[in-house]
């Protein structure tokens, strides 16, 4: 048989049983191949040189405060959501040394990190993971100052995509416009279908990149009615949404409600624990931390992922400028839902609910917008813009 | 304030178990770079020999519980620059301030044969309850790369980094999967002090709060979580009267759920 000739846009299938080829061709061609895996009872991120290592069969039940992994009736790939863990563990490392330095006679010598950085793979990349991808792309990539550990990481990434085949209980991409249906950023795309005695793939190209590859494992044309197939699955999924937000002049409604009692409540259930920040995919905020040694002759500079829910984030000289709890969650989510946008020209939220999930008291970002919409404060519009700004900071 | 000469260090014990002394000698590795940038001068768990105060560093391990402590630590307090408090029980009084929910006397009969021999306080007080401290370090025991960290601080004239955030952070840098959420498991963590790197979660256990009270701990909100995990309020007691028991926070909350 001719191998047809593929290039980006087309669709074709991809047989289950020629899956693991792709990994193997992506070991080949020297990608660090990682993906969804099972792990300490929940669908995590890790090395992936076979895909025997995806949680075949498996998938996972979801709401506020509450994860759990339970049995499908099928062997699917792919047949779960986002976990606690997403794409950041390797875009942007929690812990990275970012250099050392040595002291000598008169001074001291600073010792930069070779960092050898294998690129990357990324398997079973959800839209809503695209989406946050492409945010942290813009903030340390595409403005002035690039950020090199979080470029080399990132630049030559390879991202097979998955059109989800199910949505979950804190999913809520079709209110953020941020799914479930893959539509950029990605390679390769493909969209699981287990139907009687088949299971394969509909593989859309995104790149020539993915194109080669695929053209490297085996692949056949796919029929009309396979595509349709593909497309009703990710309808289905999309009318499966377990959150909705509405997001309607988002950015003003919180502006205008920094006073409002729902603060005071959420307050006293927030625990500041700061779980939300660390498993949101788009949340970037590090901290650097200098370290020596005994002898004072060796130092180091650490960053680390940091949270705007702890004291020390707003702490400036004297004290913390958010000391309550109220003014750090809403910091937190009037940066991420307004004053994101004003920033970064786009909202900082995908939709993906994983601040819902792991949140251990199942505090429910848009629940908390629901009861300021409902409940409006009056209209605060003769405030000068300028106290706007100082109240929300 | 980075100090030229070699500082003397002193390490003094009141009510403990040695446990926090102990990790400073369980820095076998490290122990030596220690002893060649600090005079050990006082440090009766490692030698007898001992040098005269004054000392740059005091480290103060223990609860104070008699009179003799009580006094004691101001002669200490007097002889070091700087006085730095490790552990649960110089930090917070320790896992012995149990007894300050109640009466110390009713203990003695029923524990000693000869109660007229004992001479104790009421109550089990952290060294901050007495003296003024210039550094606390939480735990039960502390973490010796802590230990570590806060002596190379204080000797080159920088903060430690020992972050009072909470568990909950150092569960996530690891990528330990949270066990209160994917497996019900109830877990101090949310409302603990940062320090010992979220080891019981990565062993699949709920923390237990040996690391004491993290910034602004709302322990309210947990406690209104562990209920809905079919916790009864004696056990909600029991796991805010550990390590930490009489720390504000911990305290507090005990005595909501405490009916007895
Ligand atoms: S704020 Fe919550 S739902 Fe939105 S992207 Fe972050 S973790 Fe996902
Ligand atoms: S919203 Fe939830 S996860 Fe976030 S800091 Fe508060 S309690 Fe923790
Ligand atoms: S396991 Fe405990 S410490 Fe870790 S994230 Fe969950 S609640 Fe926090």
């Amino acid at each position: 048989m001719i191998t047809p000739s593929i290039k980006v846009m087309d669709r074709v299938i991809l047989e289950r049983n020629h899956f693991q080829k792709l990994i193997d061709v992506l070991i080949t061609r020297d990608y660090r191949v990682v993906g969804p895996t099972l792990g300490e009872g929940a669908i995590v991120y890790d090395e992936l040189n076979s895909v025997d290592k995806l949680p075949i069969g498996w998938t996972d039940d979801q709401d506020g405060g509450t994860y759990r992994l339970k049995k499908r009736s099928d062997q699917a790939l792919f047949g779960y959501v986002v976990g606690p863990h997403s794409w950041k563990k390797f875009l942007l490392p929690s812990a990275l040394r970012l250099w050392q330095a040595k002291r000598h006679d008169n001074g001291f010598q600073i010792i930069p990190e070779n960092e050898e950085i294998q690129k990357f793979a990324f398997i079973g990349v959800r839209s809503c993971d695209i989406h946050a991808v492409s945010t942290q792309d813009k903030i340390f990539m595409n403005g002035q100052h690039i950020d090199p550990h979080y470029q080399s990481r990132r630049k030559d990434a390879f991202i097979l995509a998955v059109n989800c085949g199910k949505a979950d209980g804190t999913c809520f991409c079709v209110s953020m416009n941020t799914g479930p249906k893959v539509t950029f950023g990605f390679d390769l795309a493909v969209t699981e279908i287990l139907e009687d005695n088949n299971h394969y793939f509909v593989v859309e190209v995104g790149t020539e990149l993915g194109a080669e590859i695929l053209h490297e494992v085996t692949y056949r044309e796919a029929n009309g009615r396979e595509k349709k197939l593909a497309d009703g699955i990710i309808k289905n999924t999309a009318r499966q949404m377990g959150r909705v937000m509405d997001t309607t002049n988002i950015k003003d409604l919180l502006y205008k409600n920094y006073e409002h009692p729902r603060w005071d409540d959420v307050a006293k259930r927030c625990l500041t624990c700061a779980n939300c920040t660390m498993v949101c995919p788009t949340c970037f905020c590090t901290t650097v931390e200098d370290v020596t040694d005994l002898t004072g002759d060796h130092a180091e500079r650490w960053r680390k992922l940091d949270s705007c829910f702890t004291m020390d984030f707003s702490y400036i000289h004297g004290g913390s400028i958010r000391a309550s709890t109220k003014s750090r969650y809403r910091q937190w989510m009037t940066h991420k839902l307004a004053a994101w946008i004003d920033q970064f020209g786009m909202s900082g939220c995908v939709g993906c609910g994983r601040c819902i999930t792991w949140c251990p008291v199942a505090i429910d970002i848009t629940e908390e917008v629901r009861a300021i919409r409902e409940n409006e404060m009056i209209d605060t519009s003769t405030i000068s813009g300028k106290e706007k700004t100082n109240a929300i900071a | 304030m980075a100090i030229k000469r070699k500082p003397k260090l002193a390490v003094w014990k009141f009510a403990s178990c040695d446990g926090c002394q102990l990790s400073l000698l369980d820095c076998e590795d490290e122990l030596l770079g220690v002893a060649d940038r600090i005079n050990i001068a006082y440090f009766l768990e490692a030698s007898r020999d001992t040098v005269k105060g004054p000392y740059d560093i005091s480290l103060v391990e223990g609860s104070i519980t008699t009179q003799h402590d009580a006094e004691h630590i101001q002669k200490i307090r007097k002889s070091s620059k700087l006085l730095v408090a490790i552990g649960a029980c110089a930090t917070a009084g320790g896992i012995q301030a149990l007894r300050n929910f109640k009466d110390v006397k009713d203990f003695i009969s029923v524990v000693y044969a000869s109660p007229k021999y004992i001479d104790t306080l009421d109550k089990s007080t952290p060294i901050s309850s007495h003296v003024h401290v210039d550094f606390e370090l939480q735990g039960c025991p502390i973490n010796k790369r802590q230990l570590l960290e806060v002596l190379s601080a204080f000797l080159h004239g920088r903060k430690p980094n020992t972050p009072p955030h909470s568990v909950c952070i150092e569960c996530k840098r690891r990528g330990t999967v949270c066990v209160m959420v994917a497996q019900g498991i109830p877990c101090l963590g949310p409302v603990t002090h940062a320090g010992c790197n979220a080891i019981c979660p990565s062993y699949c256990r709920g923390c237990y709060g040996c690391y004491g009270p993290k910034e602004t701990s709302n322990t309210g909100s947990l406690s209104s979580r562990f209920t809905r995990l079919g916790m009864n309020d004696e056990n909600i007691v029991r796991s805010f009267r550990n390590f930490y028991a009489t720390s504000e926070p911990f305290r507090k909350e005990s005595e909501v759920h405490n009916h007895l």
